[in-house]
């Protein structure tokens, strides 16, 4: 029993940090210009079949398609924001809602048409298999994910802090204005950090790719996912997401096993009312 | 009371007829199925847009309240052979405790905190549903073929009459609607919908008012899935309770103008056989083209026309006065 | 018998966090009086508003209108006994028009629509934006916006006016006619709280000057009396000056 318990611990802690690298992405998409993007997830789906692609066209194992996911998604992010996100900024809270919809329709859908609504799988990944430790299943695939989805938060995060852009986007979060008037180029500002968080999740893609199926749907839920997590990390927060994605990482693999599997979502779901109903700064949002 | 001018009703009144004659020249299953589905859409446009577009809460979970409405009627109607006219009552007014349920606790939520938690809302009542013995869980429920009657609320050998009850619900959302937006509720939706200090500072009990527009919204859009059960005879949550038709419904509203009365019935009567159409001609090979195309539509709206068609008339007839 | 006072504020505290944004406040105001309260940036004054109608919950202390204490009332049950307020940044209905907002206002006494919109024309009559009642509130001046939130306010048929800085940014016409319509509402028997900047405003229109600094009240009395007390011109000036008698 404490066995399983603790499978459903290291389970929880492997999509956890996937969560947050997802999360980190969107929070900082939301904090900057305080949009949520809805086709978010179906930017992860674009990471996850590019990676597909180039390793079932051309051999390259995911973990070096990251760097073609990184670029790719950046650009999609910042051509998106250029010709259709920055065009609604200044319209009504229900075009800026129901856009990003648009997109993740569109998104998700061309996908079928293009690859078509199949599962994919790879195989075989470079670094695939099983490690046993006592009663404990470690997949390979599933831990380096992890480990390098909690490298690149790391990245981002000194990239927040150390860097002159990574500071003014952080500037530009905590007060628009105050970042205006510092001369701070806050359209620029917006651009770069859809792009980043579209190339984050990109990237989380990538990872995902690596033991997760493959499918145009399968943006959906994770980008919902992503909202709670925002939502528990505090938005804006990147702090915040990364530890709020373990958590929910932990409520999904933990809640599945103590209540039902069938139930998981449903309880993320629930965390993201339970906080903006009592803590609707989240954990570490301001 | 608003006055409406005579130009008003007598188009309105012209519009009605060719409504009533439509199914009796038009008489294949098809045009009469897309009718049916316009009106239906249109009533929970409606029903939305009593909500979103005067009291501005843009929900994205309103097919809950459809599958709670459907959900409730056949089961009262399978399990306890309840008449279908009452279940349909009962299942609105659940719907609207339930609404006020998730209302309540989310009364200071707006914009983007409100949709998500309206997504996550309709969400936790589909995976509910899902694993729901009571109603069949993912299996569904099927509902018994009784015999043909209004009393029934069942019809096997035309769709005629479900043409007109479908019609008649449309026509009671719209007087619904009419009401609430020329009275002060309309008023004080619209002041919520500015923002919850305005509102306030003008004693204005917002979460009260806010109950209300929910409330109302969900009694209406239960309604309709009480018809589509009727209607369709059978449901599962994977029918009645998924995220796409929540979706559809804001985009109706936005499409044919929210915030007016006649906007979501227009971005129904546009939307529906829009939609209907590409998904006979090009969806049913499973290529997803008519969903990118609706993808591309809505993103292009958002983009140009947020305030949809009626915003469109509107701009030529609102000058300063 | 001693009379029910009008607006009593009995050592009210605001905190955030560490931040004692009102600490101890004490003031009353009397029927038809017009008070200023005045400070410098950050003294607390809005906070101070917010917390008498009902935005904010005081930590501690009491507030009473009419006699009844109202600490912790909702702001909407507060504005229907009869506290209206503006807001420094001018909150109006956006989407409709200048009559649209006036009757939203009015309707806090009616059901019906149409006694309200009688209302409402009289109180635009009364501040001078009759004429405009039928434009969007997108097409009318900052000046007029302003007048449109006081009018609203006046619309709920309110006992006591709080005005929060209505007028900033106002031309020395725009001044004036702000001006003369607060006196007119005082004529009217509605007593005024306002907070201001503008010192010669605040010179002719005031019985009383309350003066916030840092949270706290450090002096009350006539305009005359306030405007050369000392501890008020280093609020605002800093330590270096002194009081120079005229």
């Amino acid at each position: 029993m404490t066995d399983q318990l603790v499978q459903q611990i290291v389970n929880g802690l492997l999509i956890g940090f996937i969560y947050s690298l997802i999360a980190i992405g969107l929070t900082l998409i939301w904090g900057v210009m305080n949009i949520v993007n809805f086709a978010h997830g179906d930017f992860l789906m674009l990471g996850m079949f590019t990676s597909f692609w180039l390793y079932t066209l051309y051999g390259v194992d995911p973990l070096f398609s990251i760097p073609v996911c990184t670029v790719l998604l950046f650009i999609l992010g910042l051509l998106i924001y250029r010709f259709i996100v920055s065009k609604v900024m200044k319209g009504p809270m229900l075009a800026q809602l129901v856009v990003t919809f648009g997109i993740s329709i569109f998104l998700a859908n061309l996908a079928v048409f293009l690859w078509t609504p199949d599962f994919r799988l790879i195989e075989k990944p470079l670094l695939h298999g099983t490690w046993d430790i006592g009663d404990i299943k470690l997949s390979v695939p599933k831990f380096v994910s992890t480990i390098g989805s909690v490298i690149v938060s790391l990245f981002v995060f000194l990239f927040l802090k150390r860097t002159k852009t990574g500071k003014a986007i952080l500037a530009t979060e905590m007060d628009r204005e105050a970042a205006l008037l510092m001369g701070i180029n806050t359209e620029r500002i917006n651009s770069i950090s859809f792009a980043l968080g579209s190339a984050l999740v990109g990237i989380a893609g990538a990872f995902l790719s690596t033991y997760y199926y493959i499918y145009p749907q399968v943006g959906g839920t994770f980008g919902l996912i992503a909202f709670c997590v925002v939502a528990l990390g505090g938005f804006g927060s990147i702090e915040g997401a990364f530890i709020a994605g373990i958590i929910v990482g932990l409520a999904q693999t933990l809640g599945g096993f103590f209540i039902d599997p069938a139930y998981k979502y449903a309880i993320v779901f629930l965390i993201y009312l339970i906080t903006v109903w009592i803590r609707p700064q989240g954990l570490l949002g301001w | 009371m608003r006055n409406l001018t005579f130009k008003q009703i007598s188009s309105g009144i012209g519009v009605l007829i060719l409504l009533i004659l439509f199914p009796l020249v038009f008489q294949k299953p098809f045009p009469q199925h897309v009718m049916i589905l316009v009106f239906m859409f249109g009533m929970m446009a409606v029903a939305w847009n009593i909500m979103g577009g005067y009291a501005g809460m843009f929900s994205f979970g309103q097919v809950a309240f459809f599958g709670i409405g459907a959900y409730t009627s056949s089961f009262l109607l399978i399990t306890y052979h309840i008449n279908p006219w009452l279940g349909l009552v009962v299942g609105g007014l659940i719907a609207a405790l339930v609404a006020a349920a998730i209302g309540y606790p989310c009364s200071n939520l707006r914009g983007h905190y409100f949709a998500i938690a309206s997504i996550a809302f309709g969400e936790i009542v589909r995976t509910h549903f899902n694993n729901w013995k009571l109603v069949g869980a993912a299996e569904g429920m099927t509902l018994p073929m009784l015999e043909e009657s209004f009393r029934n609320f069942m019809f096997h050998s035309s769709k005629l009459p479900y043409y007109y009850i479908m019609l008649a619900f449309l026509i009671i959302s719209l007087v619904v609607c009419y009401i609430v937006a020329t009275s002060k509720m309309g008023y004080y939706f619209r002041a919520i919908k500015e923002s919850h200090d305005v509102a306030k500072v003008l004693g204005i009990n917002v979460v009260w008012y806010r109950l209300i527009a929910i409330m109302i919204s969900a009694f209406l859009t239960a309604m309709a899935g009480t018809f589509y059960a009727q209607y369709v005879l059978y449901l599962d949550p994977e029918s009645v309770l998924i995220l796409p038709i929540s979706i559809q419904i804001v985009l109706i509203s936005m499409l044919g103008g929210a915030g007016s009365i006649m906007g979501p019935v227009i971005g129904a009567a546009i939307l529906m056989p829009v939609s209907e159409i590409t998904r006979v001609m090009l969806g049913h090979k499973g290529t997803g083209i008519d969903m990118i195309i609706y993808g591309a539509l809505i993103t292009l709206i958002s983009v140009y026309q947020p305030k949809g068609v009626w915003g469109l008339f509107s701009n030529i007839g609102k000058r300063a006065k | 018998m001693k009379k029910t006072p009008f607006l009593e504020v009995n050592g009210v505290t605001k905190r955030f966090g560490g931040l004692f944004a009102n600490d101890n406040i004490d003031f009353t105001v009397e029927e038809r009086e017009i008070v200023s309260i005045i400070g410098p940036n950050g003294a607390g004054k809005s906070t101070l508003f917010n917390c008498v109608t009902g935005f904010y919950h005081p930590n501690s202390g009491k507030i009473s209108f009419l006699g009844e204490d109202i600490t912790g009332y909702r702001a909407d049950k507060i504005c229907k006994m009869g506290v209206a307020r503006t807001f420094q940044i001018v909150q109006i209905i956006s989407d409709m028009t200048v009559l649209e907002n006036a009757v939203t206002g009015a309707l806090l006494r009616f059901n019906k629509i149409q006694p309200a919109v009688e209302k409402a024309e009289e109180v635009l009559t009364f501040t001078g934006l009759i004429e405009k009642k039928g434009l969007l509130v997108t097409q009318i001046t900052i000046a007029d916006k302003k007048k449109l939130e006081v009018s609203m306010a006046l619309a709920t048929q309110p006992r006591l006016l709080m005005l929060d800085e209505s007028m900033a940014g106002l031309t020395r016409v725009e001044l004036r006619g702000m001006i003369d319509l607060i006196k007119k509402v005082r004529d009217k028997g509605i007593t005024l709280v306002v907070v201001e900047h503008v010192m010669e405003a605040v010179m002719e229109i005031s019985d009383r000057v309350i003066v916030l600094n840092s949270g706290r009240k450090i002096m009350e009395g006539s305009p005359q009396e306030v405007v050369v007390n000392r501890e008020v011109i280093q609020a605002y000036l800093g330590e270096k000056y002194n009081v120079v008698s005229s």
